[in-house]
């Protein structure tokens, strides 16, 4: 049995090939941006997606980036089952900006959000379906045959015992009209969904020939460092180049924005070029913060103000009274930096009003206006050429990078790679807000949760957003002065009208109770923020469940039973706290070595971990984590399991090591010497276990990360009697 | 000018030289493969081998590497011809972002090179020196562990670096 459905009104269209074929493009409402789509010389794809051209090339534009969470394969994977090809048969190209590639749940191209199956899976199951149904009707015709009389398989198209490939039929299938309804397959009927496979993009990144933007090199390339102020902000008041300009390889020494940059031939030449430059800074007013001042800032607004409301339910007046448990609690989590491994960078060429940029980014439609808006030429103009990324996490949401490569890139007159320095990169983040939580719960007699009140102070990550990407949306008319004033305005917005969900989600959703209390004072010491892997649940989860774990020793209860208990109209977040207990064995004693569970929802979907520690003599092990996740139908179970392996160990790091300090404004941790990470020794046996489902596919990439911080901290309350409520776990 | 050879093969880089041999395989012999990661020999993106051992290439001079035989994962194999470690990896999916992938795969064949069977903590040990930021490390394991179980099989495996001359 398949499912018949409508194509939604205008949603697909066929796109014109030069060289004939068919290729499929969203139907576009208003005007769109001019393409830098070029399937191939001879050919111009405006928007197209899906494109089959006579010699049987079968593409898809990749509108989402790829950043190791799989999506290439997942997005190439879902094409594929209603196409009925392999999905390693499709070439795969990184999309243009275009308004059609935007994110559909977005206003903007960006990926983040662990939204990118969830909201592709049926425009892309419908893309494939219709390409499928347009190649059959196609052959039909050419065959004059009925479609009833041939299937299809591999890419091909088999009738009365011949077979003959899509690319046969590409042209004729290019002058059908895009059928009203077609089929799409039935769950049970996929070959490729749901099925384990070698990822797509698995082969070209074991041989080192994968393309990062790192790696971009064409003729007449140069490399460029820049020394920006060691305080996030400061600008350049005076400097001395000396006689850099002189040294070998040294093509040109400007002035940009924020720092001196020294363009090079080779990238150690503009870096040891650059140590020679002496550089004058006025300083911004972060440069007055230390982390002492943040910590202190926060316990005075904790003290003093209630902040601003954002959620009240049941019992508004006297949620506590009565109650013969109260349990009272503060939690703390620092600043971090994102530390993906591949360094921010650009590369830019602009060639008269034409530029071109290469870069690893999660927004190019963003990467795109802050171009337009650091250098003459039009947007429209401006081809954002998107490379792999070795590292997201979300840091590459932000294109400060862009600002700087094409500030160069226009100072110098020279097509310039912007590399940045492991220095530059935990200098200059946009840092996981530092954050703190006062909670109050009051239980029952039978120990049943029943009021909560969570009040968290920090900064709101939604202004610096708004300031970094105004560039990007403003027309050109507008002046810089005024774009620059307008990004600014989201501060006293979120200051003091709006309030910004990532400053609170995750703290409080997740249990049954009558009456919870929500509020959130935004206190901003000033070091910009941004998103940070699982973004606000990356703190509120290690909150939430540790606090949770507390109301259960409090009250002489088992954690995993009184999750249970308290998430009865939540079977989802249930079955997969049953299933981690299961998988660990939670009953089951273990010399020495001692249990901890979390469980959390994020982006949609469900996790519960168990983290099996040792605490011997000061030193803490986490041996194993057991993991449950529920995010409905699964492309690639593979790398479900991969996802989950990876967010725990990222989170690891956080839980143990994480921690972005500020003296005079300025961040201490440079490298990985004083940014510790999790390495091989550290890193523990993971099981996982993924809860079948039929519920429409959720996020994946960012939902192991909440758990795991809470889990390991559960696991030392019960092997050491001690409750670690700070971030990162330190044991006394 | 400095002397050394590249995958094999002879090659002079006219370069100072304090310039890492990281940037001179990237930059003036243009392959790609070996990444930056810290410049400071913390995070393994950068490994190559110089005379078979894995290196840190990033704060490796290019001055002590004349006349030495230097390997970076385009040495290694191709993609038509995998080192039984690289197929190892591609098997079981080790790689997400990929960007710190060329050194692992780099320390792990230096590993087993030396060590056809490591345990668990050799493994902790050889691999130390190498970040994944998106947490690959259990799969890293595994994949050693399968490599060298193929190593020790009777069905004999292709080493690409065993043939004179392999390609720059």
């Amino acid at each position: 049995m398949s499912t018949s459905m409508q194509t939604r009104r205008g949603f697909l269209k066929t796109v014109a090939l030069a060289g004939g074929g068919l290729a499929l493009g969203f139907q576009m409402t208003g005007c769109s941006s001019k393409s830098i789509n070029r399937s191939n010389d001879r050919q111009l794809m405006p928007n197209a997606f899906v494109q089959i051209t006579p010699d049987n090339t079968i593409t898809f534009y990749m509108p989402r980036a790829e950043m190791g969470q799989g999506i290439l394969d997942g997005l190439t994977t879902i094409i594929a089952e209603e196409l009925d090809v392999s999905p390693q048969a499709i070439t795969v190209v990184h999309a243009g900006v275009d308004k059609a590639y935007g994110n559909p749940e977005y206003v903007i191209q960006a990926t983040g959000g662990s939204n990118s199956i969830k909201a592709h899976y049926q425009g892309l199951r419908e893309a494939g379906a219709t390409a499928k149904a347009m190649l059959l009707a196609a052959a039909a015709q050419d065959l004059g045959l009925n479609v009833s009389e041939l299937t299809t398989k591999s890419g091909s198209i088999t009738a009365q015992g011949k077979t003959y490939s899509y690319g046969e039929f590409a042209l004729s299938a290019g002058m059908f009209a895009i059928p009203e309804q077609v089929q799409l397959k039935d769950s049970k009927d996929f070959s490729v969904i749901g099925k384990n496979s070698i990822r797509v993009d698995i082969s070209d990144k074991v041989v080192g020939a994968a393309v990062f933007g790192i790696d971009i090199e064409f003729d007449g390339l140069y490399r460029a460092a820049l020394k920006r102020c060691p305080v996030i902000g400061g600008t350049v008041k005076s400097f001395d180049a000396g006689d850099v300009k002189n040294r070998r390889g040294v093509k040109s020494v400007v002035e940009i924005f924020n720092g001196i940059a020294v363009v090079a031939d080779t990238y150690w030449q503009a870096k040891t070029a650059l140590q020679e430059i002496a550089v004058e800074w006025d300083l911004p007013e972060l440069a007055q913060i230390n982390s002492s001042d943040v910590k202190q800032q926060y316990q005075q607004a904790l003290d003093e103000d209630d902040g601003k409301q954002w959620l009240v339910q049941g019992d508004e007046k006297t949620p506590f009274e009565n109650l013969p448990q109260i349990i009272e609690a503060e939690y703390s989590a620092p600043y971090l930096a994102h530390a993906t491994m591949e360094p921010m960078n650009c590369t830019v060429k602009i060639d008269g009003d034409k530029c071109d940029i290469w870069v690893p980014t999660q927004s190019p439609d963003v990467a795109q206006g802050v171009a337009a808006f650091y250098c003459n030429v039009a947007k429209e103009n401006i081809a954002v050429h998107s490379t792999l990324i070795g590292g997201g996490f979300g840091r590459r949401a932000n294109q400060d990078y862009v600002a700087e490569a094409v500030s160069i890139a226009m100072a110098s007159q020279l097509p310039v790679q912007l590399v940045w320095s492991r220095e530059d990169d935990m200098q200059h983040d946009y840092y996981r807000p530092a954050t703190m939580v006062r909670y109050k719960a009051g239980l029952d007699a039978k120990g049943k949760l029943q009021s909560l009140y969570s009040k968290a102070v920090g900064p709101n990550l939604m202004p610096y957003m708004m300031d970094s990407s105004m560039k990007a949306f403003v027309p050109d008319f507008v002046p810089d002065g005024m774009v620059n004033w307008m990004g600014k305005r989201g501060f006293d917005l979120y200051g003091n009208w709006l309030m910004d969900e990532a400053s609170v989600e995750g703290l409080y959703e997740d249990y049954e109770m009558p009456n919870k209390e929500v509020r959130h004072i935004t206190v901003d010491p000033g070091l910009r923020v941004g998103y940070w892997r699982s973004v606000g649940h990356s703190f509120s989860g290690f909150f939430k469940e540790s606090f949770v774990d507390e109301l259960v020793y409090a009250t002489g209860q088992d954690p995993v039973q009184f999750r249970l208990d308290h998430t009865q109209e939540n079977p989802r977040l249930n079955g997969v706290i049953k299933a981690v207990a299961e998988l660990a064995n939670w009953q089951q004693p273990r010399e020495g070595r001692f249990l901890g569970i979390a469980a959390h929802k994020s982006f949609h979907s469900f996790v519960a971990e168990i983290a099996e520690v040792s605490v011997e003599a000061g030193k803490l092990v986490v041996h194993k984590v057991y993991c449950a996740v529920d995010c409905g139908v699964v492309i690639n179970p593979d790398t479900v399991v991969a996802q989950m392996e990876g967010g725990i160990i990222f989170g690891m790091t956080a839980a143990l090591y994480g921690n972005i300090t500020l003296k005079d404004g300025m961040v201490e941790q440079t490298n990985f010497h004083n940014y510790q990470m999790v390495r091989m020794p550290e890193s523990p046996a993971i099981e996982v276990v993924i809860v079948a489902s039929e519920e429409k596919p959720t996020g994946v990439g960012e939902i192991s990360v909440p758990p795991i911080a809470p889990a390991i901290a559960n696991a030392i309350f019960v092997a050491t009697g001690e409750r670690l409520r700070e971030l990162p776990l330190k044991l006394a | 000018m400095i002397e050394f050879y590249l995958n094999g093969k002879a090659v002079q880089a006219d370069v100072t030289g304090d310039t890492p041999l990281l940037w001179v395989v990237r930059d003036e012999f243009k392959l790609k493969g070996s990444k930056f990661g810290c410049g400071m020999g913390m995070c393994g993106a950068c490994s190559m081998h110089l005379d078979g051992e894995s290196i840190r290439t990033c704060i490796m001079p290019i001055s002590a590497v004349a006349g030495k035989q230097v390997t970076s994962i385009e040495g290694l194999g191709q993609s038509d011809l995998l080192h039984v470690v690289q197929a190892a990896w591609r098997d079981i999916n080790v790689p997400q972002c990929g960007y710190c992938q060329s050194g692992q795969i780099m320390s792990a064949a230096a590993l087993l090179a030396n060590n056809t069977a490591p345990s668990d903590a050799d493994i902790d040990a050889a691999m130390s020196g190498n970040i994944c930021r998106c947490g690959t490390y259990p799969r890293i394991k595994q994949a050693i562990h399968n490599a060298a179980k193929q190593m020790n099989s009777d069905v004999a495996y292709f080493d690409p670096q065993a043939k004179a001359g392999g390609p720059l």
